[in-house]
């Protein structure tokens, strides 16, 4: 167990590194991207190009320039942006730690509940009007672009029918902290959580159903029956319980990918300053401690969801224990 | 008689029509019998017991007949009534003991999950039992064996083990289906050794599937064979072998080496393929591929009348 963990932190490093060199080389070694043209601004003379160049130290060796830039990352915690000079890279992000992290965690509770109860029923009534039914709408769900649905769940709650009864309650867009408001970050949260989670409820849904449907084709299935056992224990007991586990790699990869920002259209839509956001306006502005910040946080996210995965494997599937 | 089946007819729905899979199918087994079905791959075996499980579930699948348990009528029997037969009263093996264990559960959950399903007593006697059933189908060291899971089981292990589930509420029919098929000839052995033991233990009458007729001439007392989805013969064991009447059967006969003497020189086939069920000749099935066809084959025979049934013109078919 202690070897695995270590091994797993060596992987992360591994790839934290790798990443890292990555978005270095990319916006720094690619021919005609010169961040210090891009901060100089347009029509800019070369002195000015050089007196830029060398306050932000691109006259120095790659190597020189990555290093000092990991060191503060994570040795002095001071990195300072380059578009806004002065501003802490490190205390930005961690800022926008928690408001990424609610609106997925609570996102992901909804999708895994309702996919859940989705691919269950469906599989129960494979094939009949139920099954069709909810499979049209998990279709429609995947369908819809998270965008377009936040500008249309946003147009409908906060401006046309915001005085109606039905959604009164939701306050405006803006993220509220927990340990300040509870009942405000909630509340603020609901339609987001709900519009980044169609999606994944649709998808789920789908895939769990596909899978229920194939574990149902197994043999042990028929064995099930053979035992007397009820359709309903051989559904959830038997079938359900073996298609957990690509449930489960599915949801570890989707949730460390959206913890380490592919939420960032939600957080766009409804105001939330989230990891994803910091790095779409980084990106606007090549603001590279900004991206490189991000990008090993997202990493660090990626693989971290990865071993949490293994482990959940290991519980689920006991093949995987012994082997 | 513990199980009557008349004139079973199961057929499905399919895009070339109705395809009939079990024409006719008439058969009883008596309290404490071993009924051997052997036939060719496709010749309606696995379908026969299906249907007499209520394990046919296939939604295009039309069943017709009588099937009685005990005098009780199976055939229409509500989903209900028909679970609380199925593991308790009747029970099935399953010819690939690799995958007829759910993967995620140790096997002693497994026989307990069947045990509680049945009965009004407490984990922990179930567990008990679980283990007790374990030692009965000799796997060694039973109380580790409980916690194992079924991956971490040998071929042969886990047949025992599979045997053990079907034992647990002491059935009347035991169903098997191939039950050593998917294993080793050794091993084959040692399952049959103990299917034998327990049936002299429980009683239990028992409907045995196979296509070895080796591993018939050990355990069965009565033999039926069936042809694309009929029965062509059916007799106590001794005439059957000593005396095939039906055409098919002694093709049968003769494609295996003889249980005792020397081995024959080379073993014969039977020439052909099975028919395709969708497209069976009119009068006798075997008849496209039977050397001794002669002009009355043009129309369908029936069963002869017992102890030695056959359903051939040649032995005075009806
Ligand atoms: N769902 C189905 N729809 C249509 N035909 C089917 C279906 N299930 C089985 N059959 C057909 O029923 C026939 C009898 O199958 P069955 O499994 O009873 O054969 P078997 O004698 O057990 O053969 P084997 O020795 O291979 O196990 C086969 O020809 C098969 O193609
Ligand atoms: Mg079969």
């Amino acid at each position: 167990m202690t070897y695995a963990i270590l091994q797993r932190l060596a992987q992360m490093l591994f790839v934290m590194f790798g990443i890292s060199l990555l978005v270095f080389l990319i916006f720094f070694g690619t021919p005609g991207v010169d961040p210090a043209a891009r901060i100089a601004g347009r029509n800019a003379s070369p002195e000015v190009l050089e007196a830029v160049r060398h306050s932000f130290g691109f006259d120095q060796p790659f190597y020189v320039q990555y290093l000092t830039m990991m060191k503060k990352i994570f040795v002095t915690g001071d990195l300072t942006s380059f578009v806004n000079r002065g501003w802490k890279v490190v205390p930005a992000v961690l800022d926008t730690i928690p408001v990424t992290l609610s609106l997925v965690f609570g996102a992901a509770v909804l999708w895994v509940v309702f996919s859940l109860i989705i691919g269950v029923v469906a599989a129960a009534f494979r094939d009949r009007w139920p099954d069709k039914l909810l499979m049209i709408l998990g279709l429609i769900g995947i369908s819809m672009p998270v965008y377009w649905l936040g500008e249309v769940m946003n147009l409908i709650t906060q401006s046309r029918f915001h005085d109606i009864w039905l959604f009164a309650w939701v306050p405006p867009l803006g993220y509220k902290e927990f340990g300040k408001d509870p009942e405000g970050w909630f509340l603020t949260l609901v339609i987001p959580w709900i519009t980044l989670s169609i999606l994944y409820i649709g998808l789920y849904g789908r895939v769990l159903r596909a899978s229920i449907t194939e574990a149902l084709q197994e043999d042990y299935i028929r064995t099930a029956r053979a035992k007397g056992l009820s359709e309903t224990r051989i559904l959830l007991r038997h079938a359900l319980r073996t298609s957990l586990i690509a449930f489960v790699t599915l949801f570890g990869l989707d949730f460390g990918a959206l913890v380490g920002g592919s939420a960032l259209l939600t957080e766009v839509v409804f105001g939330l300053q989230g990891v994803g956001k910091l790095t779409f306006d980084a990106l606007q502005n090549l603001d590279l401690p900004v991206i490189m910040t991000t990008v090993l946080y997202a990493s660090f996210f990626v693989v971290l969801a990865n071993a949490v995965v293994d482990v959940v494997y290991i519980l689920l599937d006991p093949r995987v224990r012994t082997s | 008689m513990i199980l009557q089946v008349t004139d079973l007819r199961v057929s499905f729905r399919t895009e070339h029509g109705m395809v009939r899979v079990l024409d006719g199918v008439s058969f009883d087994v008596a309290e404490g019998e071993v009924l051997g079905i052997v036939g060719e791959s496709g010749s309606g075996k696995t379908m026969t017991v299906l249907a007499v499980m209520g394990l046919i579930t296939d939604p295009n699948a039309v069943i017709e007949g009588s099937i009685k348990f005990r005098g009780r009528e199976l055939v229409g029997l509500r989903p209900r009534e028909m679970r609380d037969l199925r593991g308790r009263e009747i029970a099935m093996i399953f010819q690939d003991p690799m995958t007829a264990l759910t993967p995620v559960y140790t096997i002693g959950w497994q026989i307990a999950e069947q045990i509680l399903t049945h009965e009004k007593v407490s984990k922990k006697a179930a567990w008990d039992r679980a283990i007790a059933l374990l030692a009965e189908v000799g796997i060694p060291r039973p109380e580790e064996a409980v916690h194992r899971y079924p991956h971490q089981l040998s071929g042969g292990m886990r047949q025992r083990a599979v045997i053990a589930m079907a034992l647990t509420c002491n059935p009347a029919l035991l169903v098997a289906d191939e039950p050593t098929t998917a294993l080793d000839v050794t091993v084959q052995a040692q399952i049959l050794d103990l299917l034998r033991k327990l049936q002299a233990t429980h009683g239990s009458a028992i409907v045995f599937i196979t296509h070895d007729l080796g591993v018939m001439a050990e355990l069965a007392d009565r033999i039926m064979v069936m042809y694309a989805g009929r029965i062509v013969e059916r007799a106590a064991r001794e005439p059957l072998f000593a005396d095939p009447q039906h055409p098919y059967t002694v093709a049968l006969l003769n494609s295996i080496p003889p249980l005792e003497g020397a081995r024959p020189h080379r073993l014969q086939t039977i020439a052909g393929a099975p028919p395709s069920l969708s497209n069976l000749p009119q009068g006798c099935a075997f008849g496209p591929r039977c050397p001794k066809r002669f002009a009355a084959c043009a129309a369908r025979p029936r069963l002869t009348l017992p102890p030695h049934e056959t359903a051939c013109f040649l032995t005075g078919a009806p």
